[in-house]
């Protein structure tokens, strides 16, 4: 392309900016064709990052079977372990921490760096599902922070939590969350008491957790006063990590709710029965529509695009939700619907993500299979670092900002472009320039770029090398003008013909440990993937 | 390209500035190099690394005057005519080959040095291999990670990146124009340039632009993210700067790519950027076939390349004097290797070992170090040009005589002591010292050997001065056989036995090295 072309394109950064091409596509079951873009597109999206063995995995189903595959439950996980030493409770190296009594403030805080490196490492080692993705969704939803917490036996309770129901039933989830001990002193319903009810809990549950606070979403302050007597009296049973129902401190007097919710009131019970007005109270909540589309529009920014438009709105929020509700909030049904509709598989809908943080760090280790250490404590560690890289980009696992999450899945206009910023952009390539390079990134982690190659089609042929990497990593296509530069300028360094790669491939593996050749082919596959890694593309998902 | 062309070729202002006339501009951090120039007395001066990759065939490019019929004999069907080499004045062993006008009238006018022979022990003749031994300075049964530049830079600037930009450095420390950061460049922990400004900011040096931003989601968000990559890149502000002070240069060929990239140095220099090292490349120099034309040699690609590298380097050099900056300059030309002595049935040549350098300045000094290459009566297709100087002696020479480096800094970037050659003149470090004649008269032997040609043994008798004396045994693949003598001698003159009853038949080379002095003599051994 010549130079005016490109110099036309500029004005799309002038002040009226032409709008991206829109699409009208729905649900309805995709028909286009099944392939590498297809699986691709699919995978990035459910997983964090893709292998090159993720996707053979993958190339041998059809769509019915990926989506079926990405949607299969898993068990619970083995539990973190005491990698930090000394235990104040005598938790001993290598056993679990997560049943044991609380610790001092040193040993709680061992262990909860211990439950976010477990995180990152869960994430690390994730099944080829979308069960792991969905935690961090619920996480972002349901939040926790475990700096407000501090208890780590809850934290991990809680994860627990999110993890049975991430593909199971989204109204139990919720009330399972409502009880959950960590919930229950995040926003003080431990502490909810009649007289004096505290709304902390109360307001979030219709704001922030079922019905959202959009336009069409018109719960009323009388609505959350209500809701917090409802919710008097549950506390914490901390040697079981569960929570009690203390009937004393619920309030027993009936709870009215306004026109939005049908005016419907909750008869106060007294006793134990008291406990269940949460679940009258859920089955109020649950009867209006609203939630099931809050709680879509969440799912479709997390895993399509921040921007839901008209068409949007009406072609898939609206027909999602439906289904959704339809399925008593079914939340593998609705995934279903939404993975395997045309809408998903619209290319307009491709490359369009910008990899969160724990996506991107994530992504990178698994993409390219970095190896970690064999002992426990040192692969914590990894982990540890790993989870610390993606906090310092703004998304520290364990702790989003606020109750509301993170701010790049619901702030106005920006969303996710508020994962990039003058600050954040370089150390996504500082974290790859390491890994991509001889002295590695911390504990010896580093990228093998002759082993990503190696399990590429064609790797001695270095037009096929160049986009078969680039197919993995990345999602938005290139020009021919960028692959031949790649080849030219960086795989066969300013040489011009093929063959010299091809050689020095083929030599390499004839020789995997003659010095020479493995430099020859490493210090170009470095070059390479360096580049491809530093470029805006690789942003996006 | 026309300054108006330039501003109707930009973007609104919130493009790249370091796009300058279509190329990116890949800012490197502060390099050890760089801080040693500053410490030396503010010391401004420039280095221009030009890289001819695919292996320059360097005895077509200095063509050795003195033993021409073993040169034409030894490469008939590409050999340059005898009376179109170009005469370099005061000195009549070489001559340069006809497309280069420009370098001889340099020459001539007392701003360039060549080197014969530069090579390495052992070479290697693959590329890739070659090419990271020459950018990372190592020795060939040896792989290094870093750059020789920029193990040289981070000695001077630990810690880099962190604290960079700063006020006493507030200016990249090194820029490769064009391409993606030279190996050359490359530090332990980092590359010595901005992580900010890699390839986010690279604009394809092809077309000069960037893939295009499709009209999807998809292009809305690259595009962001571009523009957040511009925003990082800290140096571009003190580009722009230096880039928006000069406002005409002088003229550069067309479609000469190597020309682009250094009329961007020129226009940085003269801008008054304190960037201290820059690098281009350019390509095509493979040359296995139908480098000459069959008509007249002194035409065809290697005609080209030549004449392309000489016209860019002649306007750049005029471009500096124009805008009152060459004083700061010097550059220099390498190649991965040079070519086999003897020519192929192609009308080209395969890949060989050591080849001439070009080193060029106001500050250069004017001569030919070494003498023309060591060619055989009959030579055959194993016989390649001898090593005369080891490219870390170029390296440590231009470290320590134009940037005013320490020899022990030295010995930390290059690993080794390297012989100094006389390349610059000692008023730009300040130091005035008397250069030696290091290169001795042809009939002045400072080694010898006999009986040659010799069966078994043969003596070898070498003349040194005082200080340190090595003599180096190569074959005809420049592969070293044997080190006999390195120590520190008495002048004198001195004698052993080599013995090569182990060795195969053919030509050996005997090289002799005192300081700053060298000689190569060919040994031949036959049943």
């Amino acid at each position: 392309m010549d130079r005016r072309q490109f110099l036309t394109l500029s004005p799309a950064r002038s002040a009226i900016a032409p709008k991206a091409a829109r699409t009208t596509t729905g649900i309805a079951p995709y028909s286009g064709p099944w392939g590498k873009q297809q699986i691709l597109h699919l995978l990035k999206r459910t997983m964090f990052g893709v292998s090159p063995a993720d996707l053979a995995t993958f190339s041998s189903m059809n769509m019915q079977q990926a989506v079926d595959t990405l949607l299969t439950v898993q068990p619970d996980p083995q539990p973190p372990v005491n990698n930090y030493g000394t235990d104040s409770t005598g938790v001993p190296l290598g056993a679990t921490w997560v049943r044991a009594p609380k610790g001092d403030v040193d040993t709680e805080n061992d262990r909860i760096t211990s439950y976010k490196s477990w995180w990152i490492g869960q994430l690390i080692n994730q099944p080829r599902s979308i069960h792991d993705k969905m935690v961090v969704f619920w996480h972002n939803h349901f939040v926790t922070e475990t700096i407000t917490v501090q208890d780590s036996r809850y934290l991990y309770q809680n994860y627990l939590t999110m993890h049975r129901h991430a593909l199971g039933n989204f109204k139990a989830l919720t009330k399972a969350i409502t009880l959950d001990p960590a919930m229950l002193v995040y926003l003080n319903g431990y502490l909810n008491s009649k007289g004096a009810a505290d709304e902390n809990y109360a307001r979030e549950l219709h704001e922030l957790f079922t019905v959202g606070k959009g336009p069409d979403s018109k719960y009323t302050e009388d609505d959350v006063k209500a809701t917090a007597r409802v919710l008097t009296g549950f506390r914490i049973d901390d040697a079981n990590i569960t929570s009690t129902f203390n009937t004393t401190q619920h309030d027993i007097e009936n709870k009215q709710f306004s026109a939005f919710y049908s005016n419907k009131v909750i008869s106060g019970k007294t006793g134990p029965a008291g406990a269940t007005e949460l679940d009258d109270l859920l089955n109020i909540i649950f009867a209006q529509p609203e939630v099931a589309k809050f709680i879509c529009r969440k799912l479709y920014r997390f895993f399509v695009y921040y921007e839901i438009d008209a068409a949007t709105e009406q072609n898939v929020i609206a027909p999602l939700a439906d289904i959704f509700r339809s399925s008593g909030y079914d939340i593998k049904t609705t995934l279903n619907a939404l993975f395997t509709s045309e809408h998903f598989f619209d290319p307009l809908n491709y490359a369009c993500l910008i990899k969160s943080p724990v996506d991107f760090c994530v992504g990178v280790f698994r993409e390219f299979n970095v190896q970690f250490p064999a002992d426990y404590t040192t692969r914590y560690e990894c982990w540890k670092v790993i989870h610390s890289t993606a906090a310092y980009m703004l998304q520290n696992l364990g702790d989003p900002p606020l109750v509301a999450g993170w701010d790049a899945y619901y702030q106005e206009p920006s969303f996710h472009e508020l994962w990039i910023n003058t600050d954040t952009l370089p150390k996504r390539n500082m974290l790859t320039d390491a890994l991509i390079s001889d002295r590695g990134f911390n504990f010896n982690m580093f990228i093998d770029p002759m082993a990503f190659a190696a399990q590429l089609p064609n790797p001695g042929n270095p037009v096929a090398l160049i986009s078969d990497s680039l197919d993995i990593l990345y999602r938005i296509g290139v020009s021919d003008n960028l692959k031949t530069f790649l080849k030219d300028t960086i795989l066969l360094t300013g040489q011009t013909q093929d063959y010299y790669w091809t050689n020095a491939w083929q030599l390499y593996v004839s020789n995997p440990n003659d010095m020479q050749a493995r430099s020859d082919v490493h210090i170009r596959l470095q070059a390479l993937y360096k580049y491809i890694m530093d470029l805006s593309e690789y942003q996006l998902s | 390209m026309k300054r108006r062309d330039f501003l109707k070729y930009t973007a609104p202002a919130t493009v790249l500035p370091t796009l300058l006339g279509g190329f990116s501009v890949k800012a490197f951090g502060s390099t050890p190099l760089l801080q040693a120039l500053s410490a030396a007395a503010d010391n401004d001066h420039v280095l221009v690394m030009i890289q001819l990759t695919g292996g320059n065939d360097g005895l077509n490019m200095v063509i050795p005057l003195d033993k021409y019929a073993a040169y034409q004999s030894a490469r008939t069907n590409i050999a340059i005519q005898e009376g179109k080499v170009l005469r370099l004045e005061g000195y009549t062993k070489a001559g340069l080959h006809p497309s280069m006008t420009g370098i001889q009238k340099l020459y001539n006018d007392g701003k360039v040095s060549i080197i014969q022979s530069v090579g390495y022990p052992s070479p290697n003749f693959s590329h890739f291999r070659a090419t990271d031994i020459w950018l990372t300075g190592s020795d060939s049964n040896q792989v290094l990670t870093t750059g020789w530049a920029g193990r040289y830079l981070e000695t001077q600037h630990p810690g880099f990146p962190n604290g960079y930009p700063n006020a006493d450095n507030p200016d990249p420390l090194a820029v490769q124009i064009g391409s993606i950061v030279s190996p050359a460049f490359q530090g332990t922990d980092a590359s010595m340039g901005i992580a900010i400004t890699s390839a986010t900011d690279f604009y394809n040096l092809i077309d000069g632009v960037l893939d295009p931003v499709p009209n999807t989601k998809a292009g809305k968000e690259l595009e962001y993210i571009r523009l957040i990559a511009k925003q990082t890149n800290s140096y571009e502000q003190a580009i722009k700067k230096a880039a928006a002070k000069v406002t005409s240069q002088g003229d550069y060929p067309a479609n000469n790519y190597l020309a682009a990239q250094l009329k961007i140095v020129a226009r940085l220099v003269a801008g008054g950027l304190k960037t201290r090292l820059y690098m281009v490349s350019t390509g095509g120099f493979d040359t296995h076939a139908s480098q000459a034309e069959a008509g007249d040699t002194s035409k065809g690609a290697h005609a080209k390349l030549l004449g392309g590298v000489s016209e860019a380097i002649s306007a750049f050099m005029a471009d500096l004097r124009g805008l009152k900056a060459s004083r700061r300059v010097v550059g220099m030309t390498f190649s991965e290797f040079g070519r086999r002595i003897k020519s192929n049935g192609s009308m080209g040549t395969d890949h060989g070992a050591a080849a001439p350098m070009i080193v060029f300045g106001d500050y250069v000094m004017q001569g030919v170090l070494g003498n023309t290459p060591s060619i055989p009566d009959a030579s055959s297709v194993n016989d390649n040009i001898p090593m005369q100087y080891d490219f870390r002696s170029v390296y440590a020479s231009l470290l320590q005589q134009w940037f005013c480096v320490k020899p022990d800094e030295l010995q930390t970037v290059l690993q080794k002591d390297y012989q100094q050659l006389p390349l610059i003149s000692g008023v730009a470090c300040g130091v005035i010292t008397g250069i030696p004649d290091i290169t001795p008269d042809e009939d002045k032997h400072l080694i010898i050997n006999s009986p040659n040609p010799f069966t078994d043994r043969t003596t070898i008798t070498y003349i040194t001065g005082a200080g340190n004396t090595m003599v180096q045994i190569f074959d005809t693949m420049g592969r070293l056989v044997s080190v006999p003598v390195n120590k520190v001698h008495a002048p004198g003159t001195y004698t052993f036995t080599f013995d090569a009853s182990y060795l195969p038949t053919g030509i050996y080379y005997a090289r002799f090295q005192n300081g700053a002095v060298q000689q190569v003599r060919p040994m031949l051994k036959v049943r």
